[in-house]
């Protein structure tokens, strides 16, 4: 099967490619992979399309990194704290919203993730703008760091990913994953089946909220500082959108085609064309982004599933 | 202190008619195809830019180039909604939510490349300085760009209630159907909305740049208020994004004044939140 | 509370009352789109409700089902208050309803769509999948049974929603202009279809406009106008009541017997 081989070929990648560039670029993708999988379970399946994953993400960051440098609570157990925190946000805020749709639903998302990332840039208790360094732990798997090499990281974060992706696959071939995209399709006819919307809406995006969490987390570990700038930005969560919708939304394995494609490109074009502040990576990303909404909507993903469609 | 908190209100007032004016440009295109333009900002960072270029290169007063920003922002508007965004319109709504997106990070961006991030000020002209009314301190230009935005507003008020064409775009927001049945062209009315909701925000751009800096990434925060602003008035409702730009600029300073002026902008997006939870129809929306 | 219908003996003395309604009043603003209707449905009918356009017969379905907060009255279904229940509650009740206009799941194929609806009282795939299967049998959709619910014709759209309420089991069956805009073949089919629900022992109300289907298949017809019910009886006595012909006068519909 093309899944093992495509597995294979990545657990064996650390050890053939030693260069940190691609390294660094393959780590990004399964987090960024792992965080579109998370939107797709509320988006792609359930209809919510939340603009606003970089407050999930940044909320597990902050919850691990604070227990870490407050309380000396072992990152481990950040994660699942900060997936905790993350899904009862999710359930607050979710649930006064649970009538909005579309164009609201996205614009509540925005508004909420602003309010998050201000708030977090003046909450003193976790120094606020300057954001959070963590300590220097020794290297080991049980502190969920690692100094002499990245390639740790890249285990871990494929391991997440595919954490996810089992997630996403249970909830799509369940009775979980039809109501959602019951809901998806219109309340009415998830209601005239007997699906309660609201609790099955909330359960969407608690899911979705724990695992973007744990990203979150983990990006912390990675880069060793959070601030509110670089976690909780709505350029990250549109990025997070962007990369569902171009590997297919609505399908387990989209966002992870979306991540491989996109993220290299957005890293690659940085580097050679952004680090002069032009601003020429970010103006062929929208361009692009442009293009593929106007002829591409299915994603990739959706455009290999018609033509092997056809092809039957 | 009353003075101050008297000045708070004024102040409030004068970004509010500013804030109306560039939500209402956003309801307009919102009420009439139910399109979110999260580009919106964006128009608004031209519009500045094109009154800086003008002034800078011919030394063009920013009073005077408003026709003009009008002009170059109205045809944007239609050429974008004709070769982009009509295209979306029959699509999935992840499309139609991504596509603006895409318009607004690549006219970001686009003015990063040509113009650098600089941020750029006009300096004042025929407008300077500020009036004393008692203890209240009025800045000219301020005061100028919002009485300039109010006429704006009045103009399209009677622009879309006394024209055959202003009628036919209220018809077509208030039920796109009928409207059709009636011999209305809805797709020219959708690409002449467009324009001209893109030109009012690009005015509202050319009052901005006589007092406020002017930078590429000017728009994001200003489009997101806009958000707000027309949420709490109505979605496609005129009127409604009138007064709820007066009421979120109060709210601002207000805000900013009695709590913490750092989350001045969070109370806006509150704001949002509240009304779409509590009156999801707005102040005066249907 | 899974409610198996397969009620293989029609017994038809003494029969419960399916639904109950009285002083049904749902105010839009200042118009009153049902006012005070009263009627019940006994178990094992087929009830239609007629009316001219705006007589208010969709906004009774909608506050019978949960889909309107009706203003004021009582409803029961077996007995059991329903007044303003949730609407996925009443479906669980077993009370399934199609809407005017059709509402199927786009994106998933018709065995799907119906296998959600049948996923209400299996937990499991597996066996949620043997039913849908079985209600597209019922139905006669199970040849087209991997088209995507965009790839559907009217006529096949209605059917699918009619077998996706099926495989909720729903003791009463409430179908809402199922009729509209079919051919006479396409009619005569799903007329065959409700026959073959009632013959298992749902219960139907349905809302209807064409006149010659609600007069061969009802057992009683209830009229209303302007949010009132003004008649109720047999079809023939409804199509020869000078009463509901005024009603009808200036309809695009005639009553006809």
């Amino acid at each position: 099967m093309i899944g093992l081989a495509v597995l294979v070929l990545l657990l064996v990648f650390p050890l053939v490619v030693t260069q940190i560039f691609p390294l660094q670029i393959m780590i990004l993708v399964f987090m960024y992979a792992m965080l579109g999988v998370a939107w797709n379970i509320m988006g792609g399946y359930a209809g919510m399309f939340s603009f606003g994953q970089a407050a999930f993400f940044g909320i597990g960051a902050y919850t691990s990194s604070y227990l870490l440098t407050a309380f000396h609570v072992n990152p481990w157990i950040g994660l699942i704290a900060g997936g905790v925190v993350a899904a009862m946000v999710a359930a607050a805020i979710g649930y006064p919203c649970s009538n909005l749709r579309g164009h609201y639903f996205a614009i509540a998302s925005i508004a909420f993730a602003e309010i998050v990332r201000v708030h977090f840039n003046n909450w003193t208790l976790v120094n606020a703008a300057e954001g959070i360094s963590l300590p220097m732990l020794d290297e080991s798997f049980t502190n969920f760091m690692f100094h002499t090499s990245k390639v740790p990281y890249y285990y871990v974060a494929l391991a997440f990913l595919i954490l996810a992706l089992v997630v996403c696959r249970f909830v799509a071939t369940s009775k979980m994953g039809y109501y959602f995209r019951a809901i998806k399709e219109s309340h009415d006819v998830a209601e005239v089946l007997g699906v309660n919307v609201v609790r099955y809406r909330l359960i969407a995006i608690m899911i979705s909220a724990f695992l973007s969490a744990m990203a979150g987390t983990f990006y912390a570990q990675y880069v060793l500082y959070i601030d509110p700038e670089s976690v909780m930005l709505l350029a990250v969560s549109v990025q997070i959108v962007l990369l569902s919708m171009l590997g297919g939304a609505g399908s387990v394995m989209g966002p992870v085609i979306g991540a491989a494609v996109l993220i290299p490109i957005a890293e690659v074009t940085r580097v050679w064309l952004g680090s002069r502040g032009t601003g020429l990576d970010m103006l062929i990303y929208g361009f692009m982004i442009t293009i593929i909404s106007m002829y591409q909507p299915q994603g990739v993903w959706g455009f290999l599933s018609r033509t092997g469609n056809k092809i039957k | 202190m009353p003075e101050q908190l008297l000045q708070q209100i004024v102040n409030g007032l004068l970004i509010g008619f500013m804030y109306s004016l560039i939500a209402i440009g956003l309801t307009l295109i919102w009420g009439v195809m139910n399109i979110v333009n999260f580009a919106h900002g964006e128009f608004l960072m031209i519009g500045m830019f094109t009154s800086f270029w003008l002034f800078t290169e011919y030394g063009l007063d920013p009073l005077f180039s408003i026709p003009i920003c009008f002009l170059l922002l109205f045809v944007m508007g239609m050429l974008i909604y004709r070769y982009i965004v009509s295209k979306v319109m029959k699509g999935p709504m992840l499309a139609q939510l991504v596509v603006t997106f895409g318009i607004s990070i690549f006219l970001s961006n686009l003015a990063v490349y040509l113009w650098t991030p600089d941020f750029r000020l006009i300096p004042p002209t025929i407008l300077q300085g500020t009036w004393d009314v008692g203890e209240i301190n009025l800045s000219i230009p301020k005061t100028v760009a919002s009485i300039g935005s109010v006429i704006t507003s009045v103009c399209l008020f009677l622009f879309l209630r006394r024209t055959k064409t202003g009628k036919a775009i209220l018809a077509t927001e208030m039920d796109r159907e009928s409207a059709l049945l009636m011999g209305i062209n809805t797709e020219r009315i959708n690409s002449l909305s467009f324009g001209i909701g893109t030109a009012l925000v690009g005015v509202a751009g050319a009052f901005l740049s006589t007092y406020y800096y002017i930078y590429p990434q000017v728009g994001g925060l200003f489009g997101l208020i806009a958000f707000s602003i027309v949420a709490l008035g109505g979605f496609g409702s005129i009127e409604g994004a009138f007064i709820a730009g007066i009421l979120v600029g109060l709210a601002q300073t207000l805000g900013g004044f009695f709590f913490d002026p750092a989350y001045k902008y969070a109370i806006v997006f509150m704001i949002y939140l509240i009304t779409i939870w509590i009156r999801p129809q707005g102040l005066l929306g249907w | 509370m899974g409610i198996p219908f397969q009620d293989g003996e029609q017994n038809k003395m003494n029969k419960a009352i399916c639904l109950d309604v009285k002083g049904m009043t749902k105010w839009f603003g200042g118009l009153a789109a049902n006012q005070d209707i009263d009627f019940f449905i006994k178990e094992g009918e087929i009830v239609s409700i007629i009316g001219p356009n705006g007589a208010g017969k969709s906004t009774l379905f909608n506050c019978i089902t949960g889909f309107y907060k009706p203003n004021g009255g009582k409803v029961s279904f077996f007995g059991k208050d329903i007044y303003r229940m949730r609407a996925d509650k009443i479906c669980k009740l077993g009370i399934a309803r199609t809407f005017q206009v059709v509402q199927v799941i786009s994106d998933m194929t018709v065995l799907e769509n119906v296998l959600t609806g049948a996923l209400l009282r299996f937990d499991r795939i597996g066996p949620a999948t043997e039913k849908a299967l079985e209600v597209l049998a019922f139905t006669g959709l199970i040849e087209k049974k991997s088209f995507l619910g965009t790839e559907l014709t009217i006529s096949d759209k209605k059917r699918l929603e009619v077998s996706m309420a099926l495989a909720t089991q729903p003791r009463l069956l409430m179908l809402d202009e199922s009729m509209a805009g079919l051919t006479p073949v396409e009619l005569r089919e799903i007329i065959e279809l409700i026959t073959k629900i009632r013959e298992q022992g749902t219960t139907l109300v349905i809302v209807e406009h064409v006149m010659e289907a609600v007069m061969q298949i009802s057992d009683r017809v209830i009229v209303l106008n302007s949010g009132r019910k003004i008649m109720e009886g047999v079809p023939k006595e409804v199509c020869a009541s000078p009463e509901v012909i005024q009603a009808y006068l200036g309809d695009k519909y005639r009553v006809v017997c």
